[in-house]
């Protein structure tokens, strides 16, 4: 049987020996070419010969930049350098110190002899090289031991040759275990309550003789996981070890070490220590068991370890918590920040250190599980959770069940312990920001993973713009869920005198495979996001906000819709209004809803647009033309020759007029919300579910049908609309003439998309608008019809809008997934964020 | 799209003469942007009418146009071009009466030199200000100005009228003047332009200005907005129109402000009554050492001219910080005194100065100005009167001592709002002992500029969410960076989102900037600051509402982009409860002249831990 060697899976193995001495024979016997890095490679990299010596500062800098970034990574790295002056061992050990992993030398000590003829054959370094590296190596090995945990020293060729190495996982690694688990809070010796909360948790306590509990067992193989501190201030410390010890050494749990632990570890084994924090309990407790207990409790304690990396690296417990950049990794400073936590060097009211607020800025995407600071109630903060809720101070014991997420809590029996500061002051979470965002976020990202898409890339310019336009003029990112994708016109009819056709929107869908598509009316308002929430408390659970506002409605960048809260949330009570006589809230089983809405008229958001361009086009119009027309007409009168000029006058003349006729008909005038209209066309979320995708538009037609006619208000109003089977050439030719009716009194025309919902996978528009030839007057100008002008209009590229479209729509479902999931705000408002920078990529606007 | 020219004069028909065209016939001219007809509805010997009829082609328009045509409107397919009397019009009719805007006639010279009752008509001319503006501008040229408004939609009564004038111009002037006056004048009063502005626009406008445009008493906004406000062509304008006619003054119009408006000692007041000084010494080559500057814009326009386009590009973007608007302003009153102490008597100078400096919209384009303008002056001024003052203290943050100093420190210059806001901001800076500073929400980065005067601050780092702002910034900020390397860092970044570049500074000012901030965001803003970045210091100015009533004329906010205003009451709540939040202390100062009964216009808390 062959030696084996262990290293640390994770961290740094540093080969030390002489030129000669076969440690790059041996780093690829054992380890794949890009565990290793070389001095000597690393020299050819920057040098061009690996025995370029003046390249060598250069190759160094190089390797510690490769094994700090391979180390950061959590790659096993081996350096294959000499590595016999202790200093080049130091700065390599000072890497794994900075990226927190462990370090382990292997020592190739061969004959001298061996080196030097190995040397002469192959490498030709100046004979001398390799004695005085010999020296520099007998003269380190005294301290190699004193520099690493591990060494293990080779000094036979054969052996070299037969060794095995054998990666070992930190302790803390326990990514195999996949649970389910209960991870449950700080105990504090409250031994009731643990029994109580197990029983509630549907594990069976064991007993021993004395009829103590001393283990428990779930029936469904489930795991219990402490995240520390069972011990300290309350009635029964060595009950709650008792029953914990029995647990993990049964395999029913697994504990981390808290704080309290290790100080009771210290303490009973004889260091001295201010006896406090309900230590003395402790003590006076454990002076009652027989020694025998005593050593037991003490020797679990010492060995538990700081954190456990679960369930595949999803699911981390520590006691104090974990930033990302330390899970898995093992350092003096990750035990301590895992026992302890970091303080911001500051203390509170109560002379109580101020815990750094790390969970703030937790962007990670394992689950972090801890305890420590007693909070009045667990909530999550950028999925991290505090199951601290006071137990001994009379709160009560809570256990996560993961992976279902849900909190069970046991109520303390009596309060233990009286605190230094109240559990309700929440003064230890002041510096509590669960709803901070970065500008790392949404600026350092890059792009936004999608189901839809995968990765949606952003451009850095596009971002900046959308920084400025989501900081100073969007509401606030609690609310803004959801910004609607822009939406792709039908190709470019080639029917005389138009230019949108619905025809060409059927034959797109039917061509992509679709075999039933949807037309819904265009409104021609503001396209507008409504999330209304059930009342005050809903909003600010479920969204965060306790401001008073229960929903908001915005317009698709993000604006909000009115200027005058108090409007918002008249509309808002109105729409939850008719969704309770719709009985909507029960039928989805959902305290809010994001709805897809146009809201009418066009000239209550866009006036000012309206008066500036449209109106003022129509006005010149109206005092040139008839001018221009008189002057022709006396021109013509006095027999001159005008040719055309008259018939063109006059044509531009009517098509004036039936420009003015186009914007009209969107503006009314409005008094508060008499005259306003809101139809809801699509319930985009609720509780749970993004319905977006996981009905068809029948289904979303129909509820919102309902909510229209649930409203005596008059305010929600319907979206007419009809389902066409592509197959039937009948049912084309009635929505073709349904569009015709539509748009023959300028109606802005209709929408046409798959009815849904899609697979994931097939690629096809969201939707396809076909709008009507006298509202496209209102884009393409008055007179884009004439002839001569509609020809060269018709050369309009549409490939650009229609990615746009798809990314948008990835966008804009990934953002519901994130929401409907419960992710933090900061995964919300990614692509959201996303969503409006997209917005700013330059696409002809007129499509 | 439409002009006639009427006359009455015996035979009326000689207008074919002098116009060169043929009263009997219809003739078409293709031009870029369309196809010009000249015909004439009436050729009666006692009435005939020349029409000018312009067939504008819409898509073309928009199609040949690049996306950053200078008059954004030919962008879309929705405009008034096709209708309107515009820059189109105008340039169409100098093609098309090229040799009648000469004044050339060899068939009638007399006539050609000769006024004839003359009749007008533009029925859809735009013009913003209204039938005033049109009757400021035609009516001191001898014109019958007659102009009704066109409204935006009959059916809309409440959306009011449009910009559009149907107008109709008549009196007795030669034909030529007429001409060249409504191609100067067309575009100006829309003011827009179809076309970028090419280096001999100031000689298009010298040439077409011939005989009348001097006298004119609105020569000076007539130059600046047929300009488009290009302030190097501004001023060789100025400086030829003056040398061609022996003007001895400029009327300056006053220019309304966003912030600060028209008390009466606010800076353009203050500058134009500084510009008049006599008991100066006179500084006699002054007058050629004050236009020098501008001398190497004029020789070389294409290379200067991106600069100051740039320049705009930043105010507008710039805008919404009412501190550029109200920089404009300091650099005028700034500029306006130094150039003048420089040139007393010269009224040259003190007529291109302040004009300049007004006339531009933007602070960093007026500094650059008084850059260039400042050193030449006070080297002349030097010898008698002025300390050697730091020419970039007077140029680059319009501190008052280089103005000062030129007028020999006779002079109190009124220090404007914005000028006082920075002073007290460095104040309470230095006694907070705050050395290292970032401005959040720095804008055109007038307050940084102003820190790396003072050796005292040995750290400063500008941001702003307004990349175009930053930009202008990082123009001024430039040579601070490459001198003391105490300039750390300017950047991009949005107060509503928790940035580690906050932190390692003594001292945070939040100048003029949480009244930009939409109340329910607020929240957040606080959060950034004081929870997250947390410096030992946080300086906050915002205007006082109070004392707006001391504002005369101003309705709703001091500027359009404020989202409140508060008074003294509601901004030391709102401190008052952030500081208990996130344990600060506030202590308030009052900005400005202290009124008794509402205040300081502008209010300041200073946040300390």
């Amino acid at each position: 049987m062959s030696r084996e060697l262990p290293i640390p899976a994770n961290g740094l193995v540093v080969l030390v020996g002489v030129t000669g001495s076969g440690k790059s024979h041996f780093a690829r016997r054992h380890f794949t070419p890009t565990q290793v890095v070389s001095s000597d490679a690393c020299r050819a990299l920057v040098g061009d010969d690996e025995n370029d010596q003046s390249a060598t500062a250069d190759a160094f800098e190089l390797l510690h930049h490769i094994v700090r970034t391979r180390l950061r990574r959590g790659l096993l790295t081996v350096v294959d350098a000499t590595n016999v002056q202790p200093r080049a061992r130091e700065s390599l050990r000072a890497l794994a110190r900075e990226q927190d992993v462990l370090s382990c030398a292997i020592v190739l000590d061969v004959p001298r002899e061996v080196a030097a003829a190995r040397n002469a054959e192959g490498r030709r370094l100046p004979p001398h090289v390799v004695p005085r590296q010999h020296r520099e190596l007998k003269r380190g090995l005294r301290s190699l031991h004193r520099e690493f945990k591990r060494v293990h020293t080779l000094t036979d060729v054969a052996e070299i040759d037969a060794v095995t190495v054998r990666p070992e996982r930190p302790w803390n690694d326990r990514r195999e275990l996949t649970g389910p688990f209960d991870v449950i809070g700080d105990v504090h010796g409250c031994r009731a309550e643990l029994v109580g909360l197990l029983g509630d948790l549907g594990y069976a306590v064991e007993h021993d003789a004395l009829g103590r509990p001393a283990g428990a067992r779930h029936p469904g193989g489930r795991t219990a996981v402490f995240v520390g501190d069972l011990v300290d201030r309350g009635p029964d410390t060595p009950g709650v070890l008792r029953l914990v010890m029995g647990m993990v050494a049964a395999g029913t749990a697994l504990c981390v070490s808290g704080n309290h632990e290790a100080k009771l570890a210290r303490v009973l084994r004889g260091r001295k220590a201010r006896i406090a924090h309900g230590l003395a309990e402790s003590l006076e407790q454990f002076a009652a068991e027989p020694a025998e207990f005593r050593a037991a409790a003490l020797e679990f304690m010492d060995g538990l370890i700081s954190h456990y990396v679960l369930d595949g690296g999803r699911l981390v417990v520590a006691h104090a918590g974990l930033k990302e950049a330390y899970h898995g990794r093992t350092s003096g400073r990750v035990r301590a920040f895992a026992l302890y936590g970091d303080t911001t060097g500051e203390t509170d009211a109560y002379g109580l250190p101020v815990r750094y607020p790390w969970a703030n800025e937790y962007r990670g995407t394992a689950t972090v599980v801890y305890g420590h600071t007693p909070v009045p109630r667990a909530e999550w903060i950028n999925n991290t959770i505090c199951l601290d809720t006071g137990v001994v101070f009379g709160g009560s014991l809570t256990a996560l069940r993961y992976p279902e997420g849900e909190l069970v809590a046991r109520p303390a029996e009596k309060v233990w312990y009286e605190p230094v500061r109240p559990l309700e002051s929440g003064g230890a979470m002041d510096a509590r920001a669960p709803d901070r965002l970065t500008y790392d976020d949404v600026m350092r990202v890059g792009g936004v993973e999608t189901r839809l898409l995968g990765r949606v890339a952003l451009r850095e310019e596009n971002a900046m713009a959308a920084l400025e336009v989501m900081s100073r003029f969007a509401i606030d990112p609690r609310w803004l869920v959801y910004l609607p994708p822009t939406m792709a016109p039908a190709a470019t009819s080639a029917r005389p005198g138009l230019l949108e056709h619905p025809a060409e929107a059927f034959a797109a869908y039917r061509s992509m495979g679709v075999d039933q598509v949807v037309c819904e009316e265009k409104h021609m308002g503001s396209r507008a996001v409504v999330v209304v929430t059930r009342d005050a408390a809903v909003a600010a659970a479920r969204f965060g906000v306790d401001d008073g506002t229960t929903g908001a409605v915005h317009t698709r960048t993000g604006r909000p819709f009115f200027r005058d809260p108090a409007t918002t949330e008249a509309v808002l009570d109105r729409v939850r209004a008719a969704a309770d006589a719709a009985g909507l809230w029960d039928e989805l089983d959902t305290g809010w809803l994001v709805l897809d809405a146009e809201l009418l008229p066009w000239s209550l958001k866009a006036r000012e647009l309206i008066r500036v361009q449209y109106a003022a086009t129509g006005a010149a119009a109206r005092a040139a033309l008839p001018a221009a027309r008189d002057a022709v007409a006396r021109a013509a009168a006095r027999g001159l020759d005008v040719g055309g000029l008259a018939a063109r006058v006059d044509a531009r003349a009517a098509n004036a007029a039936r420009f003015r006729d186009a914007y009209a008909r969107y503006c009314w005038d409005t008094d508060g919300l008499d005259g306003v209209r809101l139809a809801p066309f699509q319930i985009l979320a609720a509780e749970g579910r993004t319905w977006a995708v996981a009905e068809d538009h029948r289904w979303h037609l129909e509820r919102a049908a309902r909510l229209a006619a649930a409203d005596p208000s008059g305010l929600l109003a319907a979206t007419a609309s009809r389902v066409v089977d592509l197959a039937d050439a009948d049912a084309e030719d009635a929505a073709t003439r349904w569009w015709e009716e539509l748009t023959a009194g300028g109606g802005e025309g209709m929408v046409v998309k798959p009815l849904g919902p899609e697979p994931d996978g097939r690629r096809v528009q969201p939707g396809l608008k076909c709008r009507g030839r006298e509202y496209l007057r209102i884009i393409y100008g008055p007179d884009y019809t004439e002839p001569e002008h509609l020809e060269r209009l018709r050369a309009r590229s549409l490939g650009r809008k229609r990615s746009l479209a798809t990314r948008e729509h990835a966008l804009g479902i990934e953002a519901l997934d994130r929401l409907t999931a419960g992710e933090p705000l900061w995964r919300r408002h990614q692509p959201v964020f996303a969503t409006l920078a997209l917005e700013s990529e330059p696409v002809d606007p007129r499509l | 799209m439409l002009l006639t020219i009427s006359t009455t004069a015996p035979p009326a028909t000689d207008l074919g003469f002098l116009l060169h065209k043929h009263p009997d016939r219809v003739q078409r001219f293709d031009r870029a942007f369309g196809t010009a007809h000249v015909f004439f509805p009436d050729a009666a010997p006692e009435r005939c009418t020349a029409a000018l009829l312009l067939e504008v082609d819409p898509v073309g328009l928009v199609r040949t146009r690049a996306r950053n045509t200078p008059d954004f409107s030919l962008g879309q397919y929705v405009n008034d071009r096709p209708y309107a009397a515009s820059s189109l019009l105008a340039s169409a009719m100098a093609g098309v009466f090229r040799t009648a805007m000469r004044g050339r006639c060899d068939a009638r010279p007399e006539l050609a030199a000769a006024a004839l009752p003359l009749e007008i008509t533009l029925p859809s001319l735009p013009c913003r200000g209204g039938p005033e503006r049109a009757e400021r501008f035609f009516g001191p040229l001898g014109w019958d100005v007659t102009a009704t408004t066109v409204p935006l939609d009959p059916a809309f009564p409440d959306w009011g009228d449009s910009r559009h004038l149907n107008l109709t111009l008549r009196g007795e002037l030669r034909l030529a003047d007429a001409l060249n006056q409504l191609y100067v004048l067309l575009p100006v009063l829309d003011e827009a332009k179809h076309y970028w502005l090419a280096p001999d626009e100031v000689d298009k406008l010298l040439r077409a200005g011939t005989g009348w445009l001097t006298a004119h008493p609105e020569r000076g906004p007539i130059t600046r907005r047929y300009l488009n406000d290009r302030h190097t062509l501004v001023r060789t304008a100025f400086a030829r129109l003056a040398d061609t006619d022996d003007t001895t003054e400029e009327t300056l119009d006053p220019t309304t402000l966003d912030e600060d408006p028209t008390p009466d000692d606010t800076a353009p007041t203050a500058a134009a009554a500084i510009g008049a000084p006599t008991d100066i010494t006179p500084a006699p080559d002054a007058a050629a050492i004050a236009i020098a500057p501008g001398a190497p814009d004029t020789a070389a326009p294409d290379t200067a001219a991106p600069d100051t386009a740039d320049a705009a590009a930043a105010a507008d973007a710039a805008a919404p910080d009412d501190d550029e608007a109200s920089g404009a302003t300091d650099a005028a009153a700034v500029g306006a005194p130094a150039d003048i102490a420089a040139a007393p008597g010269t009224a040259l100078a003190a007529a291109i100065a302040p004009g300049a400096a007004v006339g531009a919209p933007d602070a960093d384009a007026a500094a650059a100005d008084a850059d260039a303008a400042v050193p030449a002056d006070i080297g002349a001024a030097a010898s008698d009167a002025a300390p050697a003052a730091d020419a970039d203290a007077a140029s680059d943050t319009g501190s008052a001592s280089g103005a000062v100093g030129g007028v020999a420190g006779r002079e109190v210059v009124a220090v404007s709002l914005a000028e006082r806001r920075l002073g007290a901001v460095v104040a309470v800076l230095r006694r907070e002992d705050a050395a290292r500073v970032i401005d959040l929400g720095c804008g055109g980065g007038k307050l940084v500029a102003r820190l790396l005067q003072d050796d005292f601050f040995t750290c400063v780092a500008a941001t702003d969410v307004s990349w175009r702002a930053l930009e202008a910034a990082d123009r001024r900020l430039r040579r601070g960076r490459r001198e003391g390397g105490r300039v750390a860092d300017v950047f991009q970044s949005a107060l509503t989102y928790a940035d580690e570049r906050y932190k390692g500074y003594d001292a945070a000012v939040l100048m003029e900037v949480i009244e930009h901030v939409d109340p329910p965001r607020l929240g957040a803003v606080e959060d950034v600051v004081f929870g997250d970045a947390r410096p030992r210091v946080v300086v906050v100015t915002t205007p006082n509402a109070e004392y707006n009533v001391r504002y005369e004329g101003l309705t709703g906010f001091r500027h359009a982009d404020h989202r409140f205003e508060w008074t003294r009451a509601e901004f030391a709540a709102w401190a008052g409860r952030v500081a208990a939040a996130h344990g600060y202390r506030v202590r308030f100062e009052g900005v400005g002249d202290d009124d008794e009964r509402v205040g300081a216009p502008t209010q300041m808390g200073v946040f300390t831990r």
